[in-house]
């Protein structure tokens, strides 16, 4: 079965994989950036008052969340031509990317506060604490400790969901897969050296994730 | 000239139907699939025997550290070089299997361990055997845990039977991959495709939704 495994190949190419990986980080950070920052404003609308910004902050997490991240991506990539704009692919995937994972976060953050308890509110309310003030010392440190952890389970996430920008050709580390497989026909060698690096990058996340879950979760949140 | 577009779409709609079956038979194939095997996968997780234990947890960490397009271009360019030739159908079906019971093992095995000692030791004590225990005692109090995110599992799953599309199955978001390239809006065809999606998974958000709050009250 793996008898023939041919290390030489993979060591020829590797110049190329870590390119790949290096475009996957690159890609994965700009996103998560931008995502956050996504987030942090559709849940801003999400939980206020004002319908005209809670509907369609809905609209937009309900209908991210039950497409799938392809079709988004195809959306975008085969759409925004048809708008007249022409907009790289690479630019289309962090697009696609940070539309999804702002979904996401926006939900994260949401039970974070929610987590909060209403008493606490009316506490800071009752010390005489404006809406600022109220956030920045009472909810925000609370709802941290429970919003980091999966805020950095959905970091792997997008991680691994850019992958999917190999199929509108981003030469991101899966696309270096195919492009191996399709020059030198060794799809075993080219895989299991991509599938190899993603679980790297999925380690140090993983490890990141379980540390800040007991640093954070219990200290203040509980 | 997009009335033109539109009046074809409606034309090919039948075609979209068909995508919109398979990919229903896709999911509800490996929905059934991944649930089994996640939880024979799950009580394995959880169970005692060291050696079990490992071999799962390594499994899982290959699935859940990679993503689902690499798994599916392993399960099908590499089987045919071991000799194990697959038709696409099939072996979507494989890398859904795959992929969802290490997910859903994940989540069996976090509920089962929820389930304090004494459970086992009591159901242990009455004189149940393993299974007995296990079917009697532990999944039935387990399930109020494993609910919940078991739906919101489901909906995943169902939204990652569009990656399938890219080793040719005829699903749902290859039919919108190969009507674009004959009829050219986009946004048209994709917001079609994305509209389908939407019908068979936002009522499983929303049952996972309800779930959640419904156990989270007990």
């Amino acid at each position: 079965m793996l008898v023939d495994f041919n290390f030489r190949i993979i060591f020829e190419y590797l110049p190329l994989f870590l390119n790949g990986l290096k475009s996957t980080f690159l890609i994965s950070i700009i996103s998560i950036a931008l995502a956050l920052v996504t987030g942090i404003i559709a849940c801003a609308c999400r939980i206020s008052d004002i319908k005209t910004l809670r509907y369609p902050a809905i609209a937009y997490i309900e209908i991210i969340r039950s497409t799938p991240l392809l079709v988004q991506i195809y959306f975008l990539y085969f759409g925004l031509p048809t708008l007249g704009l022409r907009v790289p692919e690479i630019q289309t995937g962090i697009i696609a990317l940070m539309l999804n994972s702002g979904a996401y976060i926006a939900e994260i953050i949401r039970a974070g506060i929610t987590s909060v308890d209403q008493g606490q509110l009316e506490a800071g309310t009752a010390s005489g604490l404006n809406y600022f003030q109220r956030m920045r010392f009472i909810i925000l440190p609370q709802a941290l400790g429970v919003t980091i952890p999966p805020l950095l389970g959905q970091n792997i996430v997008l991680v691994k969901d850019s992958a999917l920008l190999s199929l509108i050709s981003v030469m991101e580390l899966t696309r270096c897969g195919q492009t191996m497989t399709s020059e030198r026909f060794m799809p075993a060698e080219a895989f299991f050296t991509v599938a190899f690096f993603y679980m790297c990058i999925y380690f140090c996340l993983k490890a990141l994730a379980d540390w800040s879950q007991r640093k954070l979760i219990f200290r203040e949140a509980y | 000239m997009m009335g033109f577009y539109f009046s074809r779409l409606v034309e090919i709609y039948p075609f979209f139907l068909k995508g919109l079956w398979m990919t229903s038979k896709i999911a509800f194939i490996s929905l059934v699939t991944c649930t089994l095997l996640g939880f024979i996968l799950g009580i394995f997780r959880s169970s005692n025997n060291i050696i079990l234990k490992r071999i799962v947890g390594v499994y899982v960490a290959f699935v859940r550290g990679t993503p689902f397009v690499v798994q599916i271009f392993i399960v099908f360019f590499i089987l045919p070089e071991w000799g194990i030739q697959l038709d696409a159908f099939p072996a979507a079906l494989l890398a859904m299997a795959i992929m969802g019971s290490a997910f859903i093992c994940e989540i069996v095995a976090g509920g089962i361990d929820s389930i304090s000692r004494g459970q086992w030791e009591a159901a242990a004590s009455s004189g149940l055997t393993l299974i007995q225990q296990l079917r009697l005692v532990i999944v039935p109090q387990a399930m109020k845990v494993i609910l919940p995110p078991l739906v919101g599992q489901y909906v995943l799953l169902i939204k990652d039977t569009s990656v399938v599309s890219v080793i040719g199955v005829m699903e749902l978001t290859r039919v919108g991959w190969v009507t674009v390239v004959r009829i050219p809006e986009g946004l048209m065809v994709f917001s079609l495709v994305g509209a389908l999606y939407f019908s068979i998974s936002y009522p499983l958000i929303l049952l996972s939704n309800y779930l959640e709050r419904k156990m989270a009250v007990q």
